[in-house]
């Protein structure tokens, strides 16, 4: 369906990433988030703070990140799309309701803008160091799905992406972003409502007497209901079967885990998003997200000129992790580079996916500012060899 | 005497849920339950009324019951009969 | 197998007033016997058929704990949430439908404990929940541990040779936070529980019902101090009826008197009614409470 105008910004704006994802956001149709200022994901609140009143709908700022990411979910539960925002140290205290979410398969979006860590780290400079985290925090098995945009525009147009996956898959999205992607100020153009798609609320049809809370009849994704509808549901992050009641044996849990699981690993052809450039006849691929890809795109170009012939494999989507595509191209090619704002995360992906059909080279940085394009060249030469 | 109570109230108890805590036997104001000597599928001593007429229908056993497992209803009042008239000694 | 007979003539009878208020396919529930927590959720169905609440509009969100599994029992839109955190879950529905009647039901570990945080901020913002909250003085659920709530020199698990903390005095607690209606009662109390659950439905702000309840298997036990039948004694013996008592005077000790009553009754704006005050007064028509966008039929989920 298309968006509603109300929240929709249309126009040319000059915004940084922060700014962008929030209106990303309100043109998604999220009129509800919880946050806790952290740096440097903060703005992102601000401004929803500011717009949402006039849009209609409520930004509360809670105690701490165990509140806020909780709080979301249960405006959920009430029928709004809610997402929060937060940066390493909150995304840390987030997990066990990513985790919740997860299991209750509750669609919101969790926005990271990763900064050095870990611990305090820093808070105003930037890492990508919390990739791993985004997929394995949670304790338990169950699957997220996670973008990574390099541009405020891109933080504008996959918010509402985040959004749509959520709401189709009933899943917790993880949006990473970085800080300078965040702090960095570019121009965002945002359309008009009707170019805008947004997937609504799953919502069942199905009468109080006939709707089965977890049912899956067929599809991989079960149906929603809102409290106040008289549907009488129950929700449990405990181990459940169809009815949403706990029921805690061996059998259920295998059952739920692995739909949990295949819900997003079946449909990943569809989740993973990706742009690519010269990959055919290339000898090295150079695989990278976020803000590094800015940068190695640079490399990439230097790279070329020296008639290097690279290709260039940006994850838009890291989680499910596009592991056939590595796979695919693992055999004709001589080197994957994976530079990251991090001492090798999403590079070990790499690694497991071309099976050692093809090098795997990381160029790691342990975060604070972005990689020098040449670091990224030497690379890629070198591996080219 | 003439006229004679009857029950105002009727207790009926879910046998299967009862875990004899004896919230109930305790708590009734009228002391019309007790611990039978009868055994659920668990090997519980359920409850059972042993004076129904003294039951008023109020319900403390359900709402002290724990498990859900015995309650108290108001049932419509039966009349009592009428004194018979006696005729009053004539005095001559 | 259910067996709904009139014990004295064998009739079939018609339910219990309770009855439907319950998952019955759920029963029988997991809670111990001569546990208060059942008795609770009497005086809850209670209040809910004598405030004539549309049962549509209830909402109940529980934290994790014996108290917690109420949610999983009861036949409303229910909501068993993390360790903690049914507060601030609960705090989320209210803001995103505010014609709920949101209704925390949790335990004394749960909600003072790891939720302490966010049982203050709730108060402090005077968020329109109803609280009712369980106290059976330990961590009930995995073994009889410690809580803030035990009293002094009381067994728990781990505190093996006596507890020695000071333990909260919740409504105190609750009261300095700013809640506006502070209660406790203990199992003991069925129809004044249900009376103060019934009062506290037709106030705006942040209720908060404390009830005392046994463990019989795991605080009285290791307490010596018998099972929920002498516990519920013991509570008629020891109740004091003070009602308006101030909240600084009604903490709990192991043997001593147990203040009940309604505390705390008055009135303060709550938390919707500020915000809206609050944007009326700075946007004027500019500000938007909740957005009416209906959405169309079409849906492109899988």
């Amino acid at each position: 369906m298309k968006a509603d105008p109300r929240g929709v910004l249309t126009g040319t704006h000059f915004l940084d990433g922060d700014h962008a994802c929030c209106e990303g956001a309100l043109a998604a149709g999220s009129r509800f988030a919880a946050g806790y200022p952290i740096t440097p994901s903060t703005e992102v609140v601000e401004r929803f703070a500011q717009r949402v009143p006039t849009v209609g709908g409520t930004f509360i700022q809670m105690e701490d990140e165990l509140a806020a990411s909780i709080t979301l979910q249960g405006a959920v539960w009430g029928g709004a799309k809610a997402f929060t925002v937060t940066s390493g140290p909150g995304f840390s205290l987030m997990m066990e309701h990513i985790g919740y979410a997860a299991m209750t398969e509750t669609p919101c979006v969790f926005v990271d803008v990763q900064r050095g860590g870990p611990s305090t780290g820093l808070p105003t400079l930037p890492a990508q160091a919390d990739m791993m985290q985004a997929r394995w925090g949670s304790h338990g098995d169950y699957e997220v799905i996670a973008l990574c945009p390099n541009s405020p525009q891109e933080c504008f147009d996959l918010t509402i992406q985040a959004f749509n996956f959520s709401e189709e898959f009933r899943v917790p999205v993880m949006f990473m972003m970085d800080e300078v992607v965040g702090h960095m100020t570019e121009k965002v153009i945002i359309p008009p409502a009707d170019e805008i798609e947004v997937v609504p609320r799953y919502h069942t049809k199905k009468s109080v007497e006939d709707y089965l809370p977890y049912g899956t009849n067929g599809s991989q994704v079960p149906e929603m209901a809102h409290a106040g509808e008289g549907y009488h549901f129950h929700v449990t992050g405990l181990t459940h079967d169809e009815h949403g009641y706990p029921n805690m044996t061996p059998q259920t849990q295998d059952k739920l885990v692995r739909r949990l699981q295949s819900k997003i690993r079946d449909a990943s052809d569809r989740i993973t998003l990706l742009e690519e450039e010269q990959i055919e006849n290339a000898d090295v691929v150079v695989v990278s997200y976020g803000i590094t890809s800015r940068v190695a795109q640079r490399g990439i170009e230097l790279a070329r000129a020296q008639g290097v012939k690279v290709g260039k494999l940006r994850l838009i989507t890291c989680w499910p992790f596009p592991e056939k595509r590595i796979q695919e191209l693992a055999p004709k090619i001589k080197a994957f580079v994976v530079p990251e704002l991090n001492l090798g995360q999403m590079v070990h992906e790499v690694q497991r996916a071309a099976d050692g059909h093809a090098k795997t080279v990381a160029v790691p940085h342990a975060g604070g500012s972005v990689h020098r394009p040449e670091d990224i060249l030497k690379a890629i030469v070198e591996a080219a060899r | 005497m003439w006229g004679f109570p009857v029950p105002k109230g009727r207790v009926s108890i879910v046998v299967e849920r009862c875990k004899a805590c004896g919230f109930c036997v305790e708590f009734c104001p009228t002391k019309v339950l007790a611990l039978s000597s009868a055994f659920n599928s668990k090997g519980y001593h359920p409850p059972h009324v042993v004076e129904p007429e003294k039951c008023s229908g109020c319900d403390l056993c359900g709402m002290y019951c724990p498990d859900f497992a015995i309650y108290g209803q108001k049932v419509a009042e039966a009349k009592t009969p009428a004194k018979p008239k006696t005729e009053a000694p004539h005095e001559s | 197998m259910i067996n709904i007979t009139n014990p004295v003539d064998g009739t079939p009878v018609s339910g219990n007033v309770v009855e439907p208020f319950l998952r019955s396919d759920r029963m029988p529930h997991i809670w111990c016997p001569g546990c208060g927590i059942g008795t609770t959720v009497n005086s809850f169905a209670h209040a809910l058929i004598d405030s004539k609440i549309d049962l549509k509009t209830v909402a109940l969100v529980s934290g994790i704990g014996c108290t917690g599994r109420v949610a999983g029992y009861v036949h409303l839109d229910s909501f068993h949430t993390t360790h903690g955190r049914a507060i601030p879950f609960a705090t989320g529905l209210k803001l995103a439908n505010p014609k709920l009647n949101v209704v925390v039901y949790s335990g004394d570990g749960d909600l003072s404990a790891i939720g302490g945080n966010h049982l203050i901020h709730a108060a402090r913002r005077n968020l329109d929940l109803k609280v009712i909250c369980v106290n059976n003085l330990v961590y009930a659920m995995t073994g009889g541990q410690t809580a803030p709530t035990t009293p002094d020199h009381a067994i728990t698990s781990t505190s093996p040779y006596g507890q020695c903390e000071p333990s909260f005095n919740l409504p105190h607690l609750v009261e300095a936070a700013g809640a506006v209606y502070v209660a406790r009662w203990t199992t003991f109390h069925v129809r004044q529980l249900a009376r103060s659950i019934g009062e506290a439905f037709q106030k705006k702000g942040f209720s908060f019902i404390e009830v005392i309840s046994p463990c019989p298997t795991l605080y009285q036990r290791r307490n010596k101090m018998g099972d929920g039948l002498d516990t519920m004694k013991f509570y008629k013996e020891k109740s004091k009826v003070r009602h308006g008592a101030p909240t600084s005077e009604v903490g709990l000790t192991m043997n001593g008197e147990i203040a009940v009553g309604k505390f705390v009754d008055r009135d303060r704006p709550d938390y919707q009614s500020l915000l809206h005050a609050q944007m009326v007064a700075s946007l004027g028509d500019r500000y938007i409470e909740q957005a009416d966008f209906e959405p169309e039929e079409s849906c492109a989920c899988s």
